[in-house]
């Protein structure tokens, strides 16, 4: 059995760079939501939740129209002669439009369950809104945003196909876990294919385990239960 | 200390439109839950924008809807006193105390912190967290938070509602010794009259948005000036009287005349008498000035005090038919006993007060 270990390699770079974008972006874009209470908000909601309901192949789709080729930004990345589609870098951008709203809304759930008295309070004390994020929204909500980092990073990893449409599975260079399953799978070797779907069950178990552990020791320090 | 708060905001069933002007240093709020105090307290920290007027606190303009100013939060140097007292969950209490400290260098930080920690009584507790200590000692905590920033102005939102009343009174009178060093206006919201009286020495009266009567407390509780004031301020007896003179009433419901000491200007009103000013004599014969024959319609015992419902001039038909409502000491209570009835209650005319309608 000639087995290409690749894929891991590759699932890992994109992942972990997806997931650090995204935590981010979507930490920040949550944060800023729950603030503006503006008349826009459902809508812009809306947008920013759209790709975790829409079949990721829409999400391929849209992103193939904007860095494609003949895409604005495609083309405009033409003029320094980039070619971001159907390298990792594709698979990293649909990684995280599929990924943001998980992250975004997550986050954007743990902000708003924040005793709004406790952010006034800070505001008061003379605090400046970069403190309040960081010094108290944040370390309050981290529970919610760890879970939401967890999923993000779940996500990222288990991302097919939009990654398949925009980075396709060119082996050695854009093949992901995922895109080796199905293609192993295609190609009828079922024991590649199985190997595959072991690691990427060991990886995500142990991420999810290893962010439940670290949460109940820092919530049992903060109770008083040793720590 | 100067304050001028002269809003408007349209909250959901009615009107906040608070115009209050003081120099004194402590005021207490008082008004029942529901009547926008604390909405009041909001709009001078800036939580909550008023929809117009303006908030000038000793000379420093907060907001002024026509000259187009509002001071940040952090600009206005407001303390403030949340009901939940908003501690930081995770941080320690020494980090709270020291969270609007960050100017200070780190020795001057920490000699503040450790002097705060001292005076609250905080001193073995630095380390723990706001869940590990008691509702007494986070009531503390918010306040040296407060007050470490060296704020110019304290608000306090119903600062003992979320206390049991054992720790209410011990933390009442370590508040009023607190405040006493903090060198700038205190203004505190409550629906308990007591805790407004042993606080403060002036007093604002709240009714659905609108200072009903602002003043010198002993004066508020002794002669309310309005029906609402009276209630607020726990007044039990209140009924419709007419003027017969200008020291003198009629209240047509329980048939009787009566002295005052307060002059009444107006023809129709409302006597008020506080259930504890109602005397039980032993004078028998009954024929004295604002002295009245009773009956007891009911009665309900507190551990050391006794509510007596009284039906003037007849005997009652049921428990529910009573004129006036009198508390007297348990002692007081057994010596009736050795009486018979009818009793003999006095009005002092010191203590009945008039509101015109």
């Amino acid at each position: 059995m000639n087995f290409d270990l690749s894929p891991a390699w590759i699932s890992i770079k994109v992942t972990l760079s997806a997931t650090v974008i995204v935590f981010f972006l979507g930490l920040i874009t949550a944060w800023l939501m729950t603030k503006y209470n503006g008349r826009w908000k459902g809508l812009i909601d809306g947008i920013l939740t759209l790709p975790l309901v829409l079949p990721p192949t829409v999400a391929g789709f849209g992103i193939l129209l904007l860095i494609g080729n003949n895409g604005p930004v495609g083309k405009f990345l033409e003029i320094f002669g980039v070619n971001i589609i159907f390298s990792w870098y594709a698979a990293v951008i649909a990684a995280i439009v599929v990924a943001f709203p998980l992250m975004y809304k997550t986050t954007m759930g743990a902000f708003e369950q924040i005793d709004p008295n406790i952010l006034s309070a800070a505001r008061t004390l003379g605090a400046s809104e970069a403190k309040v994020f960081w010094r108290v929204a944040v370390p309050v909500a981290r529970p919610g945003i760890a879970a939401a980092t967890a999923l993000t990073f779940a996500r990222c990893l288990g991302e097919f196909g939009a990654t398949l449409m925009v980075a396709g599975s060119i082996p050695g260079k854009t093949e992901t876990i995922p895109i080796a399953i199905y293609f192993a799978t295609q190609g009828g070797e079922m024991q590649v294919a199985l190997i595959w779907v072991l690691i990427i069950f060991a990886i995500s178990l142990t991420v999810l385990v290893i962010n439940n552990y670290w949460e109940s020791r820092k919530k049992n320090q903060q109770r008083g239960f040793g720590g | 200390m100067e304050f001028i708060i002269d809003i408007k905001k349209k909250l959901y069933d009615f009107q906040l439109d608070v115009k209050l002007q003081s120099k004194e240093d402590t005021i207490g709020i008082l008004g029942a839950s529901g009547s926008g105090k604390s909405m009041l307290l909001r709009c001078i920290a800036g939580l909550v924008n008023p929809d117009e007027g303006q908030i000038i606190i000793n000379g420093k303009t907060f907001f002024d809807s026509e000259k187009k100013i509002n001071l940040t939060m952090r600009e206005r140097k407001v303390g403030f006193l949340f009901q939940n007292y908003a501690l930081f969950p995770n941080m320690t209490i020494e980090e709270n105390i020291a969270f609007g400290l960050d100017k200070l260098v780190k020795t001057e930080k920490k000699n503040r912190v450790s002097a705060l920690m001292e005076k609250y009584h905080l001193g073995d507790i630095g380390k723990r967290y706001p869940t590990q200590i008691s509702g007494g000692q986070q009531q503390r905590v918010a306040l040296a938070r407060a007050v470490a920033v060296e704020p110019d102005m304290l608000l306090l939102d119903e600062p003992f509602s979320a206390l049991d009343v054992h720790l209410r009174n011990h933390m009442m009178r370590e508040m009023s010794e607190l405040l006493k060093d903090f060198q700038g206006l205190t203004l505190f919201v409550t629906h308990n009259r007591e805790e407004a009286y042993r606080l403060s020495d002036y007093i604002a009266v709240f009714n659905t948005g609108k200072v009903e009567i602002y003043g010198q407390k002993d004066a508020i509780f002794k002669w309310p000036a309005s029906l609402e004031t009276a209630k607020i301020t726990g007044c039990k007896n209140i009924v419709a009287a007419t003027r017969l003179a200008e020291n003198r009433l009629h209240v047509p419901q329980w048939n009787i005349s009566l002295t005052t000491v307060m002059k009444i200007e107006h023809d129709n009103g409302y006597l008020g008498i506080r259930a504890n000013q109602v005397k039980l004599v032993d004078e028998p014969d009954g024929q004295q000035e604002n002295c009245f024959k009773v009956w007891i319609a009911d009665e309900s015992d507190g551990p050391f005090r006794t509510s007596l419902y009284l039906k003037i001039g007849a005997r009652p038909e049921s428990i529910h038919d009573f004129h006036i409502q009198c508390e007297i000491s348990r002692e007081e209570r057994n010596h009736l006993k050795n009486l018979s009835e009818p009793f003999i209650i006095y009005i002092n005319p010191e203590f009945a007060f008039f509101v015109d309608q």
